[in-house]
């Protein structure tokens, strides 16, 4: 007898359909799986096989072949579990085959019988929904995290007589009502009323958050960089609901669960300066989500940004400016989003004190190598550069001045003027204003004008320098609720300008 | 000395300059350079070496290669040297050169030929300007960079050709603040005129190359040993009427500089530091044996030409300050003033974006600079 179960093997991020068909006929008792399975899915055989006994169903003593179709497609991971033992009870009449028309199966077996979680199960909801099947049974923890998709019915269950029950038309459990995005829980502990001092680089992060700029922090160890990087994701606007489903089905593949389900919060990804390439990006075999894309839609913290291998820093470069990093492995392309807000923190030198009020003990060439790491390719996608000093003695005793509620509500304000203007372009924020939209979407006068002309004629500003100017004046102007860039905006974005102070004869123009 | 056989050279009407007695010397120091260096090292007859003549030189230093460096010697053809000078746009001026610099002709052991590179019609303009030289420390402080490219810009606005080595720290700053007046600046290098040494400051090299010109002893493609250095030494000192240190430790290469200056008559002037500054240990001690103080281009330009320096440099600060508006020039005022962050600036319950903009324009017009630290620096 023959039987068809529906269950999906993740590609990079995206689902893709699997169908397990499983033949059972007369003949020496064997159990083979065929259809370009990777080891992890080669060893379902024994799960399935205890987990079908430990049930308390009857595993046929029979020939038994489960094929996984398309043939060429490479199947990954333990997801196929549950598909697998389904089919084999539906084509052995120990439950019924007609309803696996309806359901789509994912999760992995213990061999108790109980279904595990495993990686991917809202891309596996998402595949349910695009291939038109209505329901989806999955381990119950992932239930909540599969149910973020609207229109497919989710049944998380707890072994596999639930599943067979659920099938035998027995009362389905409950299915998960689709899971709210609630904006009150976005609200970080971590708030800017614990910060004293610190007022210019809180002014240089309220614009970053309001354009959603790339900011780097340089200042002397000590002195709240990390502190003040980690108190960003709570000024930013909430997830969206899309973007909640792109950040959790990222997530949900790299094995990442969040509680209730869903990350509600924008992501906050520090990973250490020794990262690879492939960690920071992503990559392995099968190729994994890297920390860029774990960052989607929310904030990269690079802590130490001068410590990070060359090759990793080269690597984020293409991710920055596509939004998406493409992997290419086993002759197939993978898409993995990567938009995310780069947040870079730097000694100012490699002693860690230049400028500050203790004396730096770096020579010229210890300095200039610390730039030469630093600038380049990667400076060039930074808008911002803010010093953060150790606040004063009396700053700290001062009540603070701002807190993340009230700053929030002005970067809020600045985000949707930039959306009414941005409507109907492929972009939602200043900082990735191209060339061509900063010219239809940026008015300036002729003040402004004559003083970036000015500043880039003297060398003070690069192409690609005076294009971050505007960038950064425009959000200084949608944080001050105004239409026209004014002077004063594009100063003070020239202040913040990224360059770095370099040796004795130039300063390098940014 | 070989000084009698480059005259003898001439007289005969053998060639004319470069001649060839003088580009054999030349050559000679090069190929005796690794053993200049090994007897450098062993402080063994240090002084004089290279007041001797060619054929005592190589006897001296030769040791077992003697007779094979003897027979290069003489084999030698000047005309490849030429040739190669000229392919390489590079001027020889040789001892019998009446361009040859009166300054440094009066060193006890002024090299054979001076190679020069660069913008020959603005080395000849800085050869009948006057000259300073600003030397220092390669590890300079944000203070020192600031006083060097200060006086290197104030000097050469008025004028004067800046003189330096092109070294980290003090010395580019101090060509750099003469190339950003578009002022006459010259480079003695340790090597020969066609290599940036050190290779980080090949832009410096190529603007100097551009703007002003770089001078060496050494013929093209030699690499800069120990020794060389001191050497060059010397030449900045000869070829400039003063020479100002800007921060030198206490066993600096800048205070030998300062010394071969005083022998040979030159002007001496450091400018000062804090006492407890391991950097001001050499500048201070210079001041304390008589050096004249130098706390910017007006005390040099003193020291030079007495009351006529007021003619000079007609306040050049002033004048760029002039039509400053109230608030940008109290805002300087304050950067002078040590205050120097923007936070600081701003005060406690200040305007942080006024401050900014402030700041952004009196940058743009080169008023102030960002430094190390998101300190801001007023230029000079």
């Amino acid at each position: 007898m023959l039987a068809r179960v529906v269950t999906f093997t993740i590609d990079g991020v995206d689902p893709r359909p699997v169908w397990v068909e499983v033949d059972i006929r007369p003949g020496l008792p064997a159990f083979r799986i065929v259809g370009l399975a990777d080891a992890a899915v080669r060893e379902a055989r024994e799960r399935v096989h205890a987990a079908i006994l430990n049930s308390g169903f009857e595993f046929p003593a029979r020939r038994i072949t489960a094929n996984l179709a398309p043939a060429h497609l490479r199947k990954v991971g333990p997801g196929f579990d549950a598909a697998l033992a389904v089919g084999l009870l539906a084509a052995s009449g120990q439950c019924p085959a007609e309803a696996l028309e309806r359901w789509a199966i994912f999760g992995e077996l213990s061999l108790t019988g109980a279904l595990r979680s495993c990686r991917g199960a809202l891309a596996a909801a998402e595949g349910a929904r695009r291939s038109g099947i209505a329901g989806l049974v999955v381990p119950r923890e992932l239930a909540g995290e599969a149910a973020l998709v609207e229109d497919v019915v989710v049944a998380g269950v707890d072994d596999l007589r639930g599943v067979a029950a659920l099938l035998d038309g027995g009362e389905a459990p409950p299915p998960s009502a689709p899971a709210a995005v609630r904006s009150d829980e976005i609200i970080d502990e971590l708030d800017l009323a614990d910060v004293r001092g610190h007022e210019l680089p809180l002014l240089a992060l309220e614009i970053a958050a309001a354009g959603g700029h790339n900011i780097l922090l340089e200042g002397p160890p000590g002195s709240g960089k990390t502190m003040l990087a980690r108190r960003l994701p709570g000024l930013l606007p909430p997830l969206s609901r899309q973007e909640a489903l792109e950040v959790t089905r990222i997530h949900s593949v790299a094995g990442i669960v969040h509680r209730g389900g869903f990350a509600a919060t924008r992501p906050f990804r520090a990973p250490h300066h020794t990262v690879s390439p492939a960690g920071l990006v992503g990559g392995g075999r099968p190729p994994v989500p890297g920390e860029a894309s774990l960052a989607h839609h929310g904030i990269l913290f690079l802590d130490e940004l001068s410590e990070f291998a060359r090759p990793s820093l080269e690597a984020l470069r293409q991710p920055i400016e596509d939004g998406e990093i493409v992997i290419v492995r086993d002759q197939q392309a993978l898409r993995f989003p990567t938009r995310f807000m780069l947040v870079g923190a730097t000694n100012p030198c490699p002693c860690g004190y230049a400028g500050s009020d203790r004396p730096c003990r770096c020579g010229e060439l210890e300095l200039a190598r610390h730039h030469r790491r630093l600038s380049g390719p990667l400076l060039d996608r930074i808008d911002l550069l803010v010093t953060v000093a150790r606040p004063t003695a009396a700053a700290l005793a001062a009540p603070p001045r701002t807190s993340t509620a009230a700053m929030r509500e002005r970067v809020l304000a600045a985000r949707e003027r930039q959306d009414v203007r941005l409507a109907g372009t492929a972009v939602h924020t200043n900082a990735q204003l191209d060339a061509r939209l900063l010219r239809t979407h940026v008015r300036m006068s002729g003040a402004v004008q004559r003083a970036l002309a000015h500043a880039y004629d003297h060398g003070d500003l690069s192409a690609r320098g005076h294009d971050r100017v505007l960038r950064v004046a425009r959000t200084i102007a949608d944080l001050a609720g105004r239409d026209a860039i004014t002077l004063d905006d594009a100063l003070q974005s020239l202040a913040l300008r990224t360059r770095m102070h370099h040796g004795s004869d130039e300063t390098v123009a940014a | 000395m070989s000084g009698d056989a480059c005259i003898v050279a001439t007289g005969a009407g053998v060639t004319e300059p470069p001649c060839d007695a003088c580009l054999r010397r030349s050559w000679l120091i090069a190929r005796l350079a690794g053993h200049i260096e090994v007897a450098w090292s062993a402080r063994r007859g240090r002084a004089g070496l290279l007041t001797l003549p060619d054929d005592e030189l190589v006897a001296a230093l030769g040791g077992a290669h003697r007779d094979v460096i003897a027979r290069e010697h003489e084999r030698f053809r000047p005309a490849d040297l030429r040739r190669r000078c000229t392919a390489d746009g590079i001027a020889a001026l040789c001892r019998c050169d009446p361009r040859y610099p009166t300054g440094v002709a009066e060193l006890a052991d002024p090299p054979a030929v001076l190679y020069v590179r660069g913008n020959i019609a603005r080395f000849e303009q800085a050869l009948t300007a006057d000259r300073v030289a600003i030397v220092g420390a390669r590890r300079a402080t944000e203070y020192g960079l600031a006083q060097a490219r200060g006086l290197g810009r104030g000097l050469a606005a008025a004028g004067l050709a800046v003189v330096s080595g092109m070294a980290l720290g003090a010395d580019a700053a101090a060509h750099g603040g003469a190339l950003a007046v578009d002022g006459l600046t010259l480079a003695v290098l340790a090597c020969g005129p066609d290599r940036a040494y050190p290779a980080s400051k090949r832009r410096l090299y190529e603007r100097i190359c551009a703007r002003g010109a770089v001078v060496a002893e050494l013929p093209p493609g030699t690499p800069p040993r120990r020794w060389c250095f001191p050497a060059r030494n010397r030449i900045i000192a000869a070829l400039a009427q003063a020479i100002v240190v800007v921060e030198a430790g206490e066993r600096s290469g800048s205070l030998i500089t300062a010394g071969q200056a005083a022998e040979l008559g030159r002007e001496v002037a450091a400018v000062p530091g804090l006492v407890t500054a391991p950097l001001a240990a050499g500048t201070n001690a210079l001041i304390a044996d008589g050096a004249q103080l130098v706390r910017g281009p007006q005390d040099v330009l003193e020291l030079l030409f007495g009351a006529a320096a007021l003619a000079l440099l007609p306040d050049a600060e002033e004048q760029r300050t002039a039509d400053l508006a109230p608030d940008l020039r109290r805002l300087r005022e304050r950067v002078a003033a040590g205050c120097d962050t923007v936070a600081a600036l701003a005060g406690p319950d200040g305007k942080l974006d006024v401050v900014l903009a402030q700041l952004a324009q009196l940058e743009l017009r080169g008023l102030v600079r960002r430094g190390a630290g998101g300190r801001y620096t007023v230029t000079t």
